[in-house]
């Protein structure tokens, strides 16, 4: 293999840039990014950064002196990928040949039909919407999000802390069942109302009202909001739309094998944008969270160098965390399928909570708040448990 | 300085201790039966590396999974980027003692402002 592309330049780009080094590669390695900046970490975005108790340098992702030699392409988008010509199109009209490529995309934060051109309504997924938001927040007023999810709820959890009136609206009757169940994510999301932030819950949202400038969200149920900010925060989808016609099967992102090879030869994809197939779950998973998109490029370059499927191992359950309010949370395995969780330590009420989730009595899944030393026991039990 | 941890016997492999020195220090037994001490404090943010995931020589932050050499201190990957210290482990009749590092620590920023009476 004389040259290798990976297509976006966040977390899952880089940790598959290092990994192909690590690994031996030493041919030609370009590394193309749609956004203008260096690799940066995410997660602060909604957390310490948009507090302003980080700045963009702590983002940086490469450590002091790291080079990888590689090529970086930076502020240019891919538009194609040219299986039989096995090169990569640029929006600037560019081809990059090579002989093996990693799909790194990513997600990009969905957005509510008819909120474009209105001020103050914002997104939150990139270094630039968070400098954007990080501005308005300092400003004050009232805030209203739109989607109880994790960022959303981090996106309250800081507005609250730096003195925002915040409310906060989801469809769903409970905010986070989707990832923790309806139990433990009422439990978790009760971690707004105790401080005072408004939650309302089962109602969607109609539109968003004002001029120039947002100054209402219409819920469907006929209520106004009045809001001065409004952030959305109802998901992510894949980048991939560029690989339609490419001949890598697209369902829910790039449908991957457990090694991360996609259904053409040379291609493999990994992070936000790739649903692999799990082997814990017996399913397809596109996991959106930071640790995957850390760990998994090593499997993914290896099937790349090796030419092929790799024995790729079981790889551990996913894994995120999220801060709210001074709580940490954390999480690991699959709750779909649990048919019990159990509170094993703390109690509810203090939010202070390990919670197992089971499947015909085997725990498939584990919830900390503040409890990161059993959680971790916990999610090594997991680890073997389903291995 | 040098500190009794405890006995060899009472920390099962693949296992670890925090003591409450400032700052605390940890100490690992290995699944390999080596034992060693780091700062407990990972460099990034507030967490406890006794609280982590152990696999052979390295420690993965309970938070995040940046992971710490135990023999040099050195992380792999951000979000951490600063090494820990590491610290001289003696195991004399069955007792671990601790010669804890003179070199400074490297505290995350949150750690080293309460230290400091700071803002936490
Ligand atoms: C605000 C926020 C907070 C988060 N907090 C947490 C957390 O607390 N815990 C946790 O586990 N996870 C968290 N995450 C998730 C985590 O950040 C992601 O899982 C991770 O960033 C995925 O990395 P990635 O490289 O796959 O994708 P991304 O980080 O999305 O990067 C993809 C890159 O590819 C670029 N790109 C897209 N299309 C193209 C194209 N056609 N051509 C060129 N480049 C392109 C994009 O612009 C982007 O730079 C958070 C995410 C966000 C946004
Ligand atoms: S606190 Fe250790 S990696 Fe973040």
């Amino acid at each position: 293999m004389r040259t290798v592309a990976v297509v976006g330049a966040s977390l899952a780009g880089l940790s598959a840039a290092r990994s192909l080094r690590k690994q031996g590669y030493d041919g030609r390695l370009v590394v193309i990014g749609d956004e203008p900046h260096r690799p940066y970490d995410r997660p602060p975005l909604s957390k310490e950064f948009l507090a302003g108790e980080v700045g963009e340098a702590d983002l940086v992702l490469e450590t002091d002196g790291e080079d990888l030699r590689a090529e970086w392409l930076l502020g240019t988008r891919a538009t194609g990928l040219d299986a039989r010509e096995r090169a990569v199109r640029l929006a600037d009209g560019r081809e990059i040949r090579a002989d093996g490529f990693v799909i790194a995309t990513g997600a990009a934060a969905r957005r509510l039909p008819g909120s474009d051109g209105l001020a103050g309504v914002h997104v939150l997924r990139t270094l630039d919407d968070a400098l954007a938001l990080r501005d308005e927040l300092a400003r004050g007023g009232r805030l209203v999000v739109i989607g109880g999810g994790f960022i959303g709820a981090e996106v309250a959890s800081t507005a609250y802390a730096l003195g925002l009136d915040v409310t906060v609206i989801e469809a769903a009757p409970t905010p986070l069942a989707g990832p923790l169940g309806a139990d433990m994510g009422t439990i978790v999301s009760g971690l707004h109302t105790d401080h005072g932030v408004r939650l309302l819950c089962g109602v969607g949202v109609k539109g968003l009202s004002g001029e120039s400038r947002v100054d209402a969200v219409l819920l469907e149920d006929g209520r106004t909001i009045p809001a001065d900010i409004v952030v959305v925060g109802v998901g992510a989808r894949p980048c991939v739309e560029w690989l339609e016609g490419s001949g890598v099967t697209l369902d829910n992102g790039v449908k991957c094998g457990a090694d991360g090879r996609s259904s053409l030869a040379g291609v493999v994809a990994v992070g936000d944008c790739a649903n692999w197939y799990d082997p814990r779950a017996g399913a397809h998973r596109r996991v959106e969270h930071w640790t995957g998109a850390l760990e998994r490029p090593a499997v993914a370059v290896a099937t790349l160098l090796a030419g092929g499927a790799v024995e790729s191992g079981v790889p551990r359950p996913p894994y995120f965390w999220s801060d709210q309010y001074g709580v940490k949370i954390q999480f690991a395995g699959h709750s779909v399928g649990a048919d019990s969780v159990t509170i094993e330590e703390g109690a509810a009420d203090d939010r202070n909570v390990l919670a197992v989730y089971r499947r015909a009595g085997e725990p498939v899944a584990v919830l900390g708040m503040n409890q990161p030393r059993l959680f971790t026991r916990w999610r090594k039990q997991l680890a073997a448990a389903t291995s | 300085m040098m500190i009794p941890a405890c006995r060899l016997a009472d920390l099962p492999r693949g296992e670890a201790i925090r003591l409450d020195v400032e700052p605390p220090v940890s100490v690992f037994h290995t699944d390999d039966g080596e034992v060693f001490a780091i700062d407990d404090t990972c460099t990034h943010q507030d967490a406890s590396l006794a609280d982590g995931w152990l696999e052979g020589c390295e420690v993965e932050c309970p938070l995040h999974a940046s992971k710490f050499d135990l023999r040099t201190g050195a992380v792999d990957a951000p979000p951490a980027k600063l090494p820990v210290r590491t610290h001289e482990v003696v195991v004399e009749d069955g007792m671990i003692y601790v010669k804890v590092s003179t070199e400074a620590p490297n505290l995350p920023p949150c750690v080293s402002a309460r230290l400091a009476g700071g803002p936490a």
